[in-house]
């Protein structure tokens, strides 16, 4: 069984605005998963589907061949762990707490902790650079540090998939880095499949294995990033232009935006 | 602090023992003092059974009216701590509060018109009670729903409109009645312990002790409702039958003790905050310091309530509310930051 998630025919709406119409992929287990496309492509709502939070109203949505009707809440919780946009908390929690809750899933009704419960807590907090920090208050972290904790709160769930929604769009770059790094180091070290939305096309190409391209609720592309981010399937998708050529780094493409100005100039020339 | 959770079990205990301990003196005060003299010692010679020819009188004083009063604190403030507790958890927003929010003001319409229309207590006065507080509730919620529910401003200004809204009606009420049950409404409003017996103590007792065991069976729950509802629903909990049971349940308790005693004010936000600030904001230890922690302070409100005039009393309400609102006003200042 190497797929991960199956998703057939998927089609979603709110009352009568269509978000996503016909979407069918696949991701395979141990996948670096982006899903891009612009504002209102209906990838927040590919991402709350596969996280369970809303159901499919038609279509098929599989996760290791398994319906996710046939999933309980918890058992759900023990496969995908979701961690959502930046949640601002006025409760004052230390991180060591949050990380812990976790383990809920994994727990009774009133979440008592086992010893093997804080040991994995512990594995988290140190996977995620967090030790210096596990008894500060979450209301005392900055930006990057909150991000970490939901992190480090999700590996906790011990999940086979993590999923993550627009994780880097609020950290400067050297975060957005170290983020994109750790995800891979859990992919590799744990075996987790990555499935994330992001709205950063060139992190998408440093990092995915497989990309997404979704407008307006509809595959534009999928695949390699060097299949997907052409110029022609990012010009459609995004309705503006864009520079697309080999990244000096290595074997992956590279996205300019160009200004109108630029454009102009052009025109002159 | 160290929150090391192993040790949950144990700081739960550690808790609760240093707050029984705390309302135990607090009832025991409460007992030996009031307008009828004061004094530790009748108490404690009523307690071990040594009795003296002219005891009779304070015993019966110290067992038929304080008694029952310091319980029915104890129960007013426990219930009305929890609430504001679970409400806070629920909307995720420290400053939410049964009182504030217009709910205790919605189920007291319910109750006056029980009154008027001329139900016994319970369980007439109790059901109207309880109906006002779930539609209260559901107004507010729709008032203050879409994406903007979790903010703070749109859903306090709702609790201030929705209580403004409830005060005129129960005004209006107040105006339409022309005998003596005028009097009666309106002290009753202000938050009045004085009407206590045992068999209302009883029956307030057995209708917020069981909810008080349910709620805490929620506690881990609302600990993960406290990231946002997308990270306890991806984390194991049904947030939807969670909400509703809670919201249910205890709009239940506190129109429970609207019913019995008026319109106490701020309780649910100054002993839930004040507890929080001590042991952190773990739901499995709150819920068991809030009904301790709750119904000491009440017992201690009511005590100033009935202590500091030189003659009568001031309804308790008058006491919570002078505590509580100033509070309630730098916490917001202090969170706007």
């Amino acid at each position: 069984m190497n797929i991960a998630i199956d998703i057939k025919n998927l089609n979603y709406a709110y009352g009568k605005y269509v978000v996503l119409t016909d979407v069918s992929f696949r991701v395979k287990r141990g996948d670096f998963f982006i899903i891009i496309g612009p504002n209102g492509s209906g990838k927040t709502t590919l991402m709350s589907l596969i996280s369970g939070i809303i159901r499919p109203k038609k279509g098929q949505l599989e996760v290791f061949g398994m319906s996710m009707q046939g999933y309980t809440r918890k058992a759900l919780a023990r496969t995908i762990a979701f961690v959502p946009q930046m949640v601002e908390v006025d409760f004052p929690f230390t991180v060591n707490e949050v990380v812990l809750m976790g383990r809920s899933p994994h727990q009774g009704i009133l979440g008592l902790e086992k010893r093997e419960d804080l040991e994995i807590a512990k594995q988290a907090i140190a996977f995620t650079g967090l030790e210096h920090l596990s008894h500060r208050k979450l209301t005392q972290l900055s930006g990057g540090e909150l991000q970490r904790v939901y992190i480090a709160k999700a590996i906790c769930q011990e999940p086979r998939i993590m999923l993550l929604d627009e994780p880097t769009a609020s950290l400067d770059l050297a975060h957005q880095t170290r983020l994109m790094d750790l995800m891979e180091k859990l992919r590799e070290e744990r075996g987790l499949t990555i499935v994330m939305v992001s709205h950063d096309v060139n992190l998408a190409a440093m990092y995915g294995q497989n990309l997404l391209l979704l407008k307006e609720g509809q595959i534009v592309s999928s695949g390699f990033p060097e299949k997907v981010l052409t110029y022609e399937n990012l010009e459609h998708a995004y309705g503006c232009t864009l520079l697309v050529d080999d990244s000096p780094l290595g074997r992956f493409p590279r996205v300019t935006l160009v200004p109108q100005r630029v454009l102009d100039n052009m025109k002159h020339i | 602090m160290n929150t090391h959770a192993p040790f949950v079990l144990k700081r739960i205990f550690v808790v609760s023992c240093l707050l029984l301990i705390l309302l135990g003196v607090v009832m025991f005060l409460g007992l030996s003092m009031g307008s009828s003299g004061s004094g530790m010692m009748p108490v404690l010679d009523s307690l071990f059974g040594v009795r003296e020819p002219d005891s009779v009188l304070m015993d019966t004083i110290i067992w038929k009216i304080r008694l029952p009063r310091v319980l029915l604190a104890a129960l007013v403030g426990a219930t009305l701590s929890l609430g504001g507790l679970v409400f806070q958890a629920l909307l995720r927003n420290p400053l939410a509060e049964p009182y504030i929010l217009g709910i205790s003001g919605g189920s007291a319409i319910g109750a006056i018109i029980g009154i008027l229309l001329g139900f016994s207590r319970f369980p007439g006065v109790a059901a109207t009670a309880f109906t006002g507080s779930i539609l209260t509730l559901f107004l507010i919620l729709v008032m203050s729903s879409g994406q903007s529910i979790l903010k703070r401003d749109s859903l306090l200004l709702s609790g201030v409109m929705v209580n403004a809204f409830c005060s005129a009606i129960i005004m209006f009420l107040v105006s339409l009645t022309r005998d003596s049950r005028l009097h009666n409404i309106i002290f009753w409003l202000m938050g009045d312990l004085s009407t206590g017996d045992m068999h209302q103590v009883g029956i307030l007792a057995a209708t917020v002790l069981p909810c008080f065991f349910l709620i805490f069976f929620f506690s881990s729950p609302m600990n993960l409702l406290l990231m946002g509802k997308e990270t306890a629903q991806t984390t194991g909990v049904n947030i939807k039958f969670v909400t509703v049971i809670l919201l249910v349940v205890t709009s239940f308790a506190v129109s429970a003790t609207v019913s019995h005693c008026g319109l106490v004010g701020f309780v649910g936000l100054v002993m839930p905050h004040l507890l929080r600030l001590l042991f952190g904001p773990d739901h499995r230890v709150l819920v068991p310091a809030c009904v301790l922690g709750g119904g000491a302070y009440m017992v201690f409100c009511d005590l100033l309530a009935r202590v500091l005039p030189e003659q009568g009393e001031i309804p308790a309400g008058v006491i919570t509310a002078m505590i509580g609102a100033p509070l309630f006003v730098f916490l917001l200042k202090r969170s706007g930051r």
